[in-house]
C-alpha cells in the first residue's frame, strides 16, 4: 500500500474543508474524511499483517521515496514497521472520536476542523517519515494548529497555555533540530535518512553530545520531567477535541521520537544516560500522580495523570529491554485513547453541568448513565484494571524492568509500581463523587449523551478493550520493531 | 556591442524605464491610476524580460561581472519591486509625487545592480553610492511628517558616514594589494595586520547598510518614518542586495582572511539575533517591530553566510527570495490596515480576523514564515541556513540561533494571539483592498506556501550557486 496516502487523505480533507461555506458541510467533509483515515489504517495494518505472514522481514515495509532536495541529502523517504503502525491507528482512532464530539461547535466551525485535521496530518507525516528532515518537519507542523485550537477555541486562561505549549514544544523541536544536525554532519555522509544513519556507527562523542539533546527536544512533547509545566495548562485550556490530541496524539510524537530517533540511533549513548532517565520518569511517575491528588478540576486530574502515565513510557524506555519498549510502546497506544475517552468524557460533562469541579457534582449516574459509566470503564482503566489497556501496558513496562536484576533498576521499578495505588485513590474518589450520591438539584434536567457522543467514546472504548482483552495482535505487531532497536544495542 | 546589450540588459532596461517616467513626468496629463497600472506593467515586462537571452560574462576589462547566479539575484529583486508596485498601489494612488517615487526606487535598484555586478573597488563604490542616496529621499517621501524627515536625515547621515568608511577601508586594501580588481586582491592578500584593519573597516561599513548589530541603531527610526512602501523597499530589497554583496565579497574577495571573517560573523550574528529579537519583543508600533524583527532575520542570515561556499550561497539567496513574499506581504497587511485607519500599534489589529479574514490570514501566513514554521517557506529557509551555517561544527552557534527562533516566535505570535485570539469591542473596520494588492497578496501568499514544498526551486538556485 501507497504510505504518502496517509498524508494525501487528510491534506485533501484540509483543502476541501477551507472551500466549503457551509457549517454543516464542513462538519461532515471532516467526519467523511476522518473516517477514510481509520478504514486507511485498517487497510494498513492488514497489509502489514499480510506481508509479515508472507515471510517479508524487513524492518520498514511499504518503503516509498521521492526525491525531495537532494543537495541537502533529504529525501521523502516513507516506511513502517509495527511501532508506527500501531501508532497510526491510535491517530486515526482519536481523530474520529475528537472529530465527533467536536459536532457542536460554532465558533468559526470551518477553521476548528480544518485546524484537527492538520494536526492529524502532521501526526501521520511525522509516524511514516525516515526521513529526518520530513520528521522534523511534520512535528513542526504539528505545534501550531495546538496553538490556534487553544487560543482561539479554549477556555480559562487560553492565551497565555497556548503561548506556553507553543514556546515549550517550540524550545523542545529547536533541540531536536540541534541534534539532528550534529547527526547529519557527524557521520560524514550528509544524508538525514534515519536508515542510512542507523547503519552507520555514529561517533560515541557525538552521541553524547546528540542524544540528550534529541531525547530532552522529544521528551518535552511528551511531558519528560522537568519540562512537564505545560501540560496541565495546555491540557485544563484547550476545547475538549484539543485535550483529546494533545494527549492521545501529541504527546505520543515526543515518545515515539525518543525511541526511533534518539534511542535507535544512539545506542551507546542511551545505555550511558539510561540511569537520568529512568530517575527522570519515575520522578515524573510519582510526582504526577500525587500532584493529581491535589486536584479538584477534572481536566487538571487528567491532566497530571497523564503526566504520570507518559512517564511509563520514558521509563519503558529508558530500561532497554526488549519487553520494556514494547511495554513503553503498548503504554503510549492504551494512554493515547484511555486519555482521548478521558477527556471527551469529561467534556460531555462539562457540556452539561458547565462545571468541571469535582465538589460540584454528585449523582450523575441516574441523569446520564452512559456517560457516567464510561467514565468509570476509564477510571478503572487508567488505575489499571485488568481486561482493561491500561493493565496490559504497565504490567509489560514492570515486566521488563524487571529484568534488569540491579538494585537500581528494582527500587525504580517498585516506586513506579507504588503510583498505580496513588492512582486508585484519586480516580475512585473523583468518579465516586461524580457518580454516586444525592442528584445536585441544578442538574435535574441533564440529558444523556447525543449520537455523535456515544459513537465517539464507543469508538475509543472499543480499542481499549481490543487492546485489553486480546493484547497479542499488539503485542506482535510491536515487540519486532522493539527487538530491532535492542539488537543495535548490542 | 552585442555583448554589451546582453550583458548589461537589467540594467538597460531599467535605465530605460527611469527615462520614459522621467518624460512622462515632464510632460504631463495622465491620472495616477493609469500611470500606475502603466508602471506595474512596465515593471512586470522587466521582470519577464529578466529570464530570457542571458548568458555569463564581463565587461569592461572586468569591471561589470554577470553569471547565472548574478542574473537570478537580479531577477529576485526586480520581482521584490514588481510586487512592491503592486502592494502599495492604495498609497500610490494618493501620492502626489508618484513618478519621482518610482524614478527614485529605480535609480537605487539600478545601483544595487551595478553593485551585485561590479568586479573592482571602484565600480563597487560607485554603485554603493547610487544605491543609497535615492533611499534616502524616499523615506522622506511622506511630506507633510516630520517623522519621515527625521528617518531620512539618520539616514542620510549614517549613510554618509558608513561611505566614509568604507572608502577608508578600500584605500588601505589598495595600499595592501596594490590592486583594486576583485580577481586580483585574494592572490595579494595574505592576513597581515594591515589588511586585517582593512578589511573590518570594509566591513563595519557593510554593517551599517545591513544594519548589523552594533551598527543597527538607524534602523528602527527609519523604518518607522518612513512611508511603508520605502519601508519595504529598505528592508527587503536594500537588505537582500547587501546579503548578496557579502556572498561575493566574502566568499570571493576575502576568502584568504577566512579565519577571520569566519568568527567575525559568528560574533556578530549572535549580537544580531539576540539584540535584534529581544528589542522586538517590547515594540508595540508594528513597523518598529516589523524593523527589529528584521534585525534578527539578518542575523539568521549571516548564519547562513557564515557556512561553506555553495550551501551558503544557495541557503542565503533561497532564503531571500522567501523574505521577499514573506515580508512585503507582512508590510502590505500592514500598509492596508495604516492607510484606512491609522492603525499602527499591536493592540489595534484585536480581533482582526472577525472584519478582515483575508488580511488576517495574509499576516498569519506572513508572520508564520519569518518565524520558521513548516509547511511556509520559511521554514525550509531557515532550516537550510542553520545547515549551512552548523557545517562549520559549532553546536554552541547553532544552539544559539535555533533559540533565537523561539524568542522570535513569541513575539510573531503575539500578533497573531491580538489577531485571532484577543477580544475587542471595536476591531478594526473592514477594509476594502484595491485589485491588484489582493492580486499581489494572493501571489504573495502562495509563493509562501509554494517555494519551500516545490524543492525544485532551491534546486535551480542551487545549480547556478
Amino acid at each position: 500500500m501507497n504510505l504518502s496516502l496517509l498524508i494525501l487523505i487528510p491534506l485533501l480533507t484540509a483543502i476541501l474543508l477551507l472551500l466549503l461555506r457551509n457549517a454543516a458541510q464542513v462538519k461532515w467533509v471532516a467526519l467523511a474524511g476522518s473516517a477514510l483515515q481509520l478504514i486507511l489504517a485498517f487497510v494498513l495494518l492488514y497489509t502489514f499483517h499480510q506481508q509479515r505472514i508472507e515471510g517479508n522481514t524487513a524492518q520498514m515495509l511499504f518503503e516509498t521515496t521521492y526525491n525531495w532536495f537532494p543537495s541537502w541529502g533529504i529525501s521523502f523517504h516513507l516506511g513502517v514497521d509495527g511501532i508506527s503502525v500501531a501508532m497510526i491507528l491510535l491517530t486515526a482512532f482519536v481523530v474520529i472520536a475528537g472529530v465527533l464530539v467536536s459536532w457542536n461547535v460554532t465558533k468559526m466551525t470551518k477553521e476548528f476542523f480544518f485546524m484537527l485535521i492538520l494536526l492529524s496530518l502532521g501526526a501521520y507525516g511525522f509516524f511514516i517519515s525516515l526521513d529526518l528532515f520530513i520528521l522534523f518537519f511534520f512535528l513542526e507542523i504539528a505545534v501550531i494548529p495546538k496553538y490556534l485550537l487553544i487560543g482561539i477555541w479554549g477556555s480559562g486562561k487560553k492565551e497565555y497555555s497556548a503561548n506556553k505549549l507553543a514556546l515549550m514544544l517550540m524550545g523542545g523541536s529547536a533541540l531536536v533540530l540541534v541534534g539532528l544536525l550534529g547527526t547529519y554532519f557527524s557521520g560524514g555522509v550528509h544524508s538525514f535518512d534515519l536508515l542510512k544513519l542507523a547503519q552507520l556507527q555514529i561517533p560515541v562523542q557525538t552521541q553524547m553530545i546528540c542524544f540528550p539533546l534529541l531525547f530532552v527536544g522529544f521528551g518535552v512533547f511528551t511531558a519528560l520531567f522537568p519540562f512537564h509545566t505545560w501540560v496541565p495548562d495546555g491540557h485544563s485550556s484547550a476545547p475538549t477535541a484539543g485535550s483529546m490530541f494533545l494527549a492521545g496524539i501529541s504527546m505520543k510524537l515526543g515518545g515515539y521520537g525518543c525511541l526511533r530517533i534518539a534511542t535507535f540511533l544512539m545506542p551507546q549513548a542511551a545505555k550511558e544516560y539510561a540511569t537520568i532517565i529512568i530517575v527522570l520518569s519515575v520522578i515524573a511517575i510519582l510526582y504526577g500522580a500525587f500532584a493529581t491528588m491535589m486536584q479538584k478540576d477534572l481536566k487538571y486530574i487528567n491532566a497530571y495523570s497523564s503526566i504520570s502515565h507518559c512517564g511509563f513510557v520514558l521509563l519503558g524506555i529508558g530500561m532497554l529491554t526488549k519487553t520494556a519498549i514494547t511495554g513503553a510502546v503498548l503504554q503510549m497506544v492504551s494512554h493515547g485513547l484511555m486519555t482521548a475517552l478521558f477527556f471527551a468524557i469529561i467534556g460531555m460533562i462539562y457540556e452539561r453541568t458547565h462545571t468541571r469541579q469535582v465538589r460540584e457534582m454528585s449523582g450523575l449516574l441516574k441523569k446520564m448513565p452512559f456517560v457516567i459509566t464510561l467514565l468509570f470503564i476509564v477510571g478503572l482503566c487508567s488505575l489499571g484494571l485488568p481486561g482493561l489497556s491500561g493493565f496490559v501496558a504497565e504490567m509489560t513496562v514492570f515486566v521488563g524492568s524487571w529484568q534488569h536484576p540491579d538494585t537500581f533498576s528494582r527500587t525504580a521499578t517498585v516506586l513506579a509500581c507504588l503510583s498505580i495505588v496513588v492512582t486508585a485513590v484519586y480516580i475512585l474518589r473523583a468518579v465516586t463523587k461524580i457518580a454516586m450520591g444525592p442528584l445536585t438539584e441544578s442538574f435535574d434536567q441533564l440529558k444523556d449523551a447525543a449520537w455523535n457522543e456515544k459513537l465517539a467514546a464507543i469508538i475509543l472504548l472499543a480499542a481499549i478493550l481490543a487492546v485489553g482483552l486480546a493484547p497479542n495482535w499488539l503485542i506482535n505487531l510491536v515487540s519486532p520493531g522493539a527487538e530491532i532497536i535492542m539488537q543495535k544495542m548490542q | 556591442m552585442n555583448d554589451f546589450l546582453t550583458l548589461m540588459k537589467p540594467e538597460l532596461a531599467l535605465t530605460g524605464i527611469i527615462f520614459l517616467l522621467l518624460f512622462i513626468k515632464i510632460g504631463k496629463g495622465m491620472g495616477n491610476e493609469r500611470l500606475l497600472l502603466l508602471i506595474q506593467v512596465l515593471l512586470l515586462l522587466n521582470f519577464l524580460t529578466g529570464f530570457f537571452f542571458n548568458k555569463p560574462g564581463s565587461l569592461f576589462d572586468g569591471m561589470y561581472l554577470t553569471s547565472g547566479l548574478i542574473v537570478l539575484q537580479k531577477n529576485i529583486l526586480n520581482l521584490a519591486v514588481y510586487l512592491i508596485s503592486l502592494l502599495f498601489a492604495n498609497w500610490f494612488k494618493k501620492s502626489q509625487h508618484m513618478p519621482e517615487f518610482f524614478i527614485l526606487m529605480l535609480a537605487a535598484l539600478l545601483g544595487m545592480f551595478f553593485l551585485i555586478s561590479s568586479g573592482n573597488l571602484l565600480m563597487f563604490f560607485l554603485s554603493l553610492e547610487l544605491a543609497t542616496i535615492p533611499v534616502a529621499a524616499m523615506a522622506n517621501f511622506d511630506l507633510d511628517k516630520k517623522r519621515s524627515s527625521e528617518g531620512a536625515m539618520k539616514m542620510i547621515l549614517s549613510s554618509a558616514f558608513s561611505s566614509g568608511i568604507m572608502l577608508f577601508g578600500i584605500s588601505l586594501i589598495y595600499g595592501a594589494t596594490g590592486t583594486i580588481s576583485f580577481t586580483e586582491i585574494p592572490l595579494q592578500l595574505h592576513g597581515s595586520t594591515l589588511e586585517v584593519l582593512a578589511f573590518i573597516f570594509f566591513f563595519s561599513a557593510f554593517a551599517f547598510k545591513l544594519s548589523i548589530v552594533p551598527f543597527h541603531l538607524w534602523t528602527a527610526d527609519v523604518y518607522e518614518g518612513s512611508p511603508m512602501a520605502a519601508t519595504s523597499f529598505l528592508s527587503v530589497v536594500s537588505k537582500g542586495t547587501v546579503a548578496f554583496i557579502f556572498l561575493s565579497v566574502l566568499y570571493k574577495v576575502f576568502l584568504p582572511l577566512q579565519m577571520l571573517w569566519y568568527n567575525l560573523l559568528v560574533i556578530v550574528s549572535i549580537a544580531t539575533m539576540v539584540i535584534g529579537n529581544l528589542f522586538a519583543l517590547r515594540q508595540q508600533n508594528i513597523k518598529r517591530f516589523l524593523a527589529f524583527s528584521s534585525i534578527a532575520q539578518v542575523g539568521f542570515i549571516l548564519v547562513g553566510i557564515s557556512g561553506s561556499s555553495i550551501q551558503g550561497t544557495s541557503s542565503v539567496v533561497f532564503f531571500i527570495l522567501v523574505y521577499v513574499f514573506s515580508n512585503l506581504a507582512a508590510f502590505a497587511v500592514a500598509d492596508a490596515i495604516a492607510s484606512k485607519t491609522d492603525a499602527e500599534e499591536i493592540d489595534d489589529y484585536r480581533g482582526m480576523y472577525k472584519t478582515n479574514p483575508f488580511l488576517s490570514w495574509v499576516l498569519a501566513l506572513a508572520l508564520f514564515s519569518l518565524a520558521g514554521i513548516p509547511p511556509t517557506a520559511g521554514f525550509f529557509g531557515k532550516l537550510f541556513l542553520l545547515t549551512a551555517g552548523a557545517s562549520k561544527g559549532s553546536y554552541l552557534f547553532i544552539i544559539i540561533a535555533a533559540l533565537n527562533m523561539i524568542i522570535s516566535l513569541y513575539y510573531y505570535l503575539r500578533v497573531i494571539r491580538a489577531v485571532f485570539m484577543e477580544k475587542n469591542e471595536n476591531p478594526i473596520e473592514k477594509i476594502t483592498i484595491e485589485p491588484s494588492t489582493k492580486l499581489a497578496l494572493v501571489f504573495c501568499s502562495a509563493g509562501i506556501v509554494l517555494i519551500g514544498l516545490l524543492s525544485w526551486i532551491y534546486d535551480y538556485i542551487e545549480s547556478l550557486a
